[in-house]
């Protein structure tokens, strides 16, 4: 257990590592902010002072010895064009963003559990056929479009909800409900299959064998395993949402992290941009360790073979 | 001596001879299944299509007709025959955009598939049969390419190279091989400890004779499966940059950009946005029943499962 643990934790430091690693080789990439910071009519030996100030003459390792050092201390840098910390801003549009995520990850996992279960007990009924069908589509759907869809039919033809913007439930559904569908696809093919493979294990006859009432077999024994392979999908899968909102979060005008990298980018605010995808990558991370820990309850056996 | 050469070069055969046989397997697998052999002809005909237009609708799809701006489909009200799914805000014809965004779309998810695949393959073999240090360096990278979200990663690349086709194939194939090189890692591990393996290896062929010759044929097919399902995964996000203007430049047409025009003429011009959708959804179905069908001829487990 505290193997597992350890190397869990291991795994994560050298991970975070590389990713700052990356995400400082980006800035750098990026070109030189000082030409940005500066009137264009600056001189060359005015470029050539700042560029001494503000320490872009250093080696490139001293100048990510630097980098990390303020990371630490949660200073990303300054945006560009906003001029002011890029973790304020990011810190201030976060909340809507994971609203969003939690929603339609919420609203995949209630609807698609159910429907995978059904179909697994019933396969190979018409039930089972539609919903697999159904699942298909769903995963060849571009959320993006079906949130396009949504706002012509609900807002433009019938006005039933309101195009964009956040703070009212109403404004809630559409992006999410877009966002959702193909995770609703992908937890329903998902649990279907588990539940498939599950159901025709030793331990499930016996619980028939008991006398067990199916309810009983499905809902406890069954499901309870066909979990473990769930949580772990969500799990990356939450850590994926938060960066898959970029688009729907553009279409419906959510005022979130996603929208505020797309503003970045074509504002040229490159320090913004990359603490971004820094920060998001972190909670990414965060998130799969979350799962990790969240295993060794659901499943005892994993850090017992790690232990040998 | 020379018995050793000829049984090393039996045992090459006998592990090509099951790469063929599973070939054919799978052709014969595919083809039995309905579903399948759907997305194979869906996606064929799609590919001719995106091939071949040019023969039967030789529309310009920059070719602006101001006086024709926002005309409806044929069948509509207003409609004309030679604007068959109608025209956007600058009058140029929207089934001749959604046919040209077509190879855009297509080139860019086969060819970064590519790329990422062989990127993948190569590391998963040379880190799957060599082993020790460079295994753990290849796949600690792998670590932190899969922390990286996909999305974020080719959005801030794109961000800083610029967007062109050849930006974005080189970024969603080389943001994209992990996958494909864990896959061959895996089986590349398991194959190694075979005998036909130590039997090459006992008569000295050397190590990249043995990984191209006796491991690469054995290990390839699972990656058919993920690549196919994979073009789908890409198309999608190729899509999505498009839409929000970090895909192919303009003014050539591609799917997303579509939609993104089209999103802000929905009260009016409900077509612009609809089509390149259904052109986006049509063949990422075909992509999907496709590998659906190949993931279960080629893996026997799988297949129980999903009938």
């Amino acid at each position: 257990m505290l193997h597992y643990l350890l190397k869990r934790l291991w795994h994560t430091v050298y991970v975070v590592m590389g990713i700052s690693m990356i995400s400082f080789f980006f800035i750098h990439l990026s070109g030189d902010p000082v030409m940005l910071m500066l009137p264009g009519d600056a001189s060359m030996q005015e470029v050539e002072q700042l560029r001494q100030k503000l320490g872009f003459n250093d080696p490139l390792y001293v100048q990510y010895g630097r980098f990390i050092k303020k990371a630490v201390q949660g200073d990303f840098g300054e945006s560009l064009y906003y001029h002011v910390p890029a973790l304020d801003l990011i810190l201030e549009r976060l909340p809507a963003s994971l609203e969003l995520s939690l929603a339609a990850m919420v609203l995949a996992l209630v609807v698609s559990i159910p429907i995978g279960i059904i179909s697994a007990v019933y396969r190979g009924s018409a039930l089972d056929m539609g919903s697999m069908l159904g699942a298909l589509f769903g995963l060849s759907l571009p959320h993006f479009w079906l949130g396009i869809m949504f706002i012509m039919i609900f807002s433009v033809k019938l006005g039933w909800l309101p195009t964009s913007g956040r703070g009212t439930f109403a404004q809630l559904i559409m992006p999410a409900l877009a966002l959702a569908m193909s995770l609703m696809a992908m937890f329903a093919r998902l649990t279907r299959s588990v539940m498939l493979e599950v159901l025709s294990l030793d331990y499930i006859r016996t619980a028939r064998a008991k006398g067990l009432r199916e309810f009983y077999v499905i809902g406890k024994h069954a499901l309870k395993n066909a979990l473990i392979p769930l949580v772990t999908v969500a799990g990356m899968q939450f850590g994926l949402l938060i960066g898959g909102t970029v688009i729907i979060e553009t279409v419906f005008a959510w005022p979130g992290v996603g929208r505020l990298v797309v503003q970045a980018i074509f504002n040229r605010d490159y320090p913004l941009v990359q603490s971004i995808v820094f920060i998001l990558a972190l909670i990414f991370v965060a998130a799969n360790l979350l799962v990790d820990l969240l295993y060794i309850y659901l499943d005892p056996r994993i850090s017992y073979l790690e232990e040998k | 001596m020379r018995g050793a050469v000829a049984a090393a070069h039996r045992s090459a055969m006998e592990s090509l001879g099951p790469t063929l046989r599973l070939m054919a397997g799978t052709f014969r697998e595919v083809a039995r299944r309905r579903s399948a052999l759907w997305g194979a002809v869906m996606l064929t005909a799609i590919l001719l299509t995106s091939l071949f237009f040019p023969l039967f609708y030789p529309v310009d799809p920059l070719a602006q007709d101001l006086l024709a701006r926002f005309q409806p489909p044929a069948w509509l009200d207003g409609g004309s025959s030679a604007h068959l799914l109608g025209t956007d805000n600058l009058g140029r014809d929207a089934l001749a955009r959604i046919l040209h965004g077509s190879r855009v779309s297509l080139l860019v998810g086969f060819s970064a598939v590519l790329l990422g695949e062989l990127i993948g393959i190569v590391l998963g073999l040379v880190s799957g049969y060599y082993g020790r240090r460079l295994d753990s360096i290849i796949m600690r990278t792998a670590d932190i390419f899969m922390a990286y979200p996909f999305m974020l990663l080719t959005i801030s690349v794109i961000a800083v190279l610029g967007n062109s086709m050849f930006n974005l194939i080189l970024v969603l194939g080389a943001s994209d091989w992990v996958i494909y090189a864990r896959t061959i890692r895996g089986s590349v591990l398991s194959l190694k400890e075979k005998e036909f393996v130590e039997s090459a290896r006992a008569v000295g062929t050397r190590h990249p004779a043995i990984i191209y010759r006796h491991i690469l044929p054995n290990v390839i097919s699972p990656l058919l499966v993920l690549g196919t399902l994979r073009v789908a995964n890409i198309i999608i996000w190729e899509s999505g940059l498009s839409f929000l203007g970090m895909g192919v430049p303009p003014p050539a047409p591609s799917w997303g950009r579509m939609l993104a025009e089209g999103r802000m003429y929905i009260t009016d011009a409900w077509w612009l946005a609809t089509f390149p959708g259904f052109a986006i959804m049509a063949t990422i179905l075909s992509i999907n029943l496709l590998g659906d069908g190949l993931r279960d001829a080629l893996d026997p487990r799988l297949r129980n499962i999903s009938n």
